[in-house]
């Protein structure tokens, strides 16, 4: 492959494979930062295996978004060529590790929602998504059950645990938003039963949400502004560092084979 | 990933411990039976091993951030997965030979402080950098090669916890040499530039990785007790030749120069390899490696900006147990 920029033929299933896929690559990829500098080591490992699970699931949604497309773009092409601008996914997942407190909230906001995303997703009409989803939601449902242990052991464990955390629900609340809403070609989607609508999963998520924070004992925020921008390609300042050391090799090196 | 072959028993008993219980003891090893936590043991034997498993565990952990330092940046997702993967797993290896060393009554909280204030010590090795990554390759070829061989004979170590805890890891150990491996195959059927990356590599990991297995037997002080303990199986100059002798055919098979011109081999088939440096190896123990600062601020950094987060749970943990004690209670 050549160190320049891919094309994509974005029709309606490849993008909305893409953003998704995205979504995970980048989460997965920021997890991995943490691998060799955790807390402990049983968060290494965790947060490690978070990763793996994530970068799994980009690696089959790329696939797929390759067959769909049905050009000569494949899983490494998606990641490694295509600039900030052409990335898809959340504004939330490419947010910064910051401390533990704020990858922890990040990964229980994605999480809470990923858990019912992927089951419902299991129903769709697209066999191939349905069967990621399968597999993703088995995966999810032990990244919220890790996140949201986490999150009642630093809201009810100390002071100080306590205020990184509320600082970090703070920070992280106006990312939510993008999880939930839809464009056109998504809408057309959902329609014909291949995605479903995330608004429909919005009450359960805060559900979720609010039962956790009660346990310890913090607040969701109630502002309701919601940044927007990740599903069309306007980021945040962060990715494009992030993609510039995850690209780096294919960059530097066209063309080559590892 | 592997622990520095170690050479630290403590010869002398203090003559505290009763002679026919030490006979005894030492009938036992003879007899390769396998000592567990609760048997009698000399204390110089559970002092010896307390340092040679935490050392190994230090080095496991201290070896993640080398190979780490590429997980960001690995050339493709599966590339990157099967990084992440291995890192985990060296992670992993740390948590049992923490757990294997616990059994012998120090926790590992007081290991790894010893670790941190620079009174324990890890595998040189690890205080090399990564600079390419063919690096990446070249430590699965080499450096988890070289710990095979140091481990293998680790599983029939005579301390059972110790034993057990090798046999898993020399599993894991041999697909990550097998992967390495593998790195270093596409890099050498790659372009030219490619494979200058991978003989540069070579270059520069072949003589610490000679290292790893310690000092020459002519100059090593501490290996009869261990040796007498079965916990040492094989001399340092011993494993280094097995690891030579296996390790030519497969630079070989790349098409890769070993950066010693004065090797040479003999009629019965062993490799012979010029002179180490000893200098160097006694260098980089005594903290003036590359990466001996890197590597201790790193560990020294994730434990201290992770303190709040072990409070936390120590201190919900301990609230929750509150809890349940009023809620017995009423």
């Amino acid at each position: 492959m050549s160190c320049a920029n891919i094309q994509v033929s974005e029709t309606p299933l490849v993008l909305y494979t893409l953003r998704r896929a995205d979504d995970a690559l980048i989460l997965g990829h920021r997890l991995s930062e943490w691998c060799g500098h955790a807390p402990m080591l049983e968060e290494d490992m965790a947060l490690s295996n978070i990763a793996l699970d994530l970068i799994g699931q980009a690696r089959e949604l790329y696939s797929y978004a390759a067959k769909v497309e049905g050009k000569d773009n494949d899983e490494d092409k998606f990641a490694y060529l295509r600039d900030v601008r052409q990335y898809r996914n959340l504004l939330l997942v490419e947010q910064p590790n910051g401390d533990f407190a704020q990858t922890l909230v990040r990964q229980f906001f994605y999480s809470a929602f990923a858990d019912l995303y992927w089951r419902a997703m299991m129903s769709s009409r697209d066999t191939t998504l349905a069967a990621i989803a399968a597999k993703s939601e088995k995966e999810s449902a032990y990244h919220l059950r890790h996140a949201s242990e986490w999150i009642i052991r630093l809201g009810d464990g100390t002071d100080e645990s306590h205020r990184r955390a509320q600082g970090a629900i703070d920070h992280l609340w106006a990312f939510t938003g993008e999880m939930f809403s839809v464009d056109d070609g998504e809408r057309a989607l959902i329609q014909a039963g291949i995605a479903i609508d995330p608004a429909s999963l919005r009450a359960r998520w805060l559900t979720t949400l609010s039962d956790v924070a009660g346990e310890a004992t913090l607040e969701l925020p109630r502002n309701e502004w919601m940044q927007q921008g990740g599903r069309f390609g306007r980021h945040s300042e962060h990715l494009g560092h992030l993609l510039s050391e995850l690209q780096s090799m294919q960059r530097t090196f066209p063309g080559l084979t590892w | 990933m592997y622990t520095q072959a170690l050479n630290t028993a403590e010869t002398d008993d203090r003559g505290l411990e009763d002679a026919a219980r030490a006979a005894q003891f030492q009938a036992r090893i003879d007899a390769e039976e396998r000592i567990e936590p609760n048997d009698w043991m000399p204390a110089a034997y559970r002092k010896t091993l307390t340092r040679q498993i935490s050392q190994h565990a230090h080095s496991e952990i201290v070896g993640m951030l080398p190979e780490g330092n590429w997980i960001t940046r690995a050339p493709t997702l599966r590339r990157k997965a099967a990084l992440l993967a291995k890192v985990q797993d060296e992670c992993g290896h740390g948590l049992y030979l923490y757990a294997a060393a616990e059994t012998l009554g120090s926790s590992r909280e007081e290991l790894v402080d010893a670790m941190l204030a620079g009174k324990a010590k890890y595998s040189s090795i690890f205080n090399y950098p990564t600079l390419t990554w063919a690096d990446i390759g070249t430590i699965g070829w080499l450096v988890d090669g070289a710990a095979i061989m140091n481990q293998i004979p680790l599983c029939r170590c005579s301390y059972g916890p110790y034993a057990r805890a090798m046999i898993r890891v020399c599993k894991e150990e041999s697909f990550h040499q097998r992967q390495g491996y593998e790195i270093m195959v596409m890099l050498c059927r790659g372009s030219e530039e490619q494979k200058a990356m991978a003989q540069d590599a070579l270059n520069r990991w072949w003589w610490p990785v000679l290292m790893m297995f310690g000092p020459p037997d002519a100059t090593s002080q501490h290996s009869d007790t261990s040796t007498r303990w079965k916990i040492k199986r094989f001399s340092n100059d011993e494993l280094r030749q097995k690891f030579v002798d296996a390790t030519v055919p497969q630079a070989q098979y790349l098409g890769l120069t070993i950066p010693d011109p004065g090797m040479t081999q003999d009629a019965d088939g062993h490799w012979r390899y010029s002179e180490i440096d000893w200098t160097e190896f006694k260098q980089v123990l005594a903290g003036n490696g590359p990466c001996n600062r890197d590597r201790m601020a790193a560990r020294r950094k994730a434990h201290e900006e992770g303190a709040w987060v072990r409070e936390a749970a120590a201190a919900y943990a301990a609230k929750r147990a509150r809890r349940r004690t009023a809620q017995a209670a009423e």
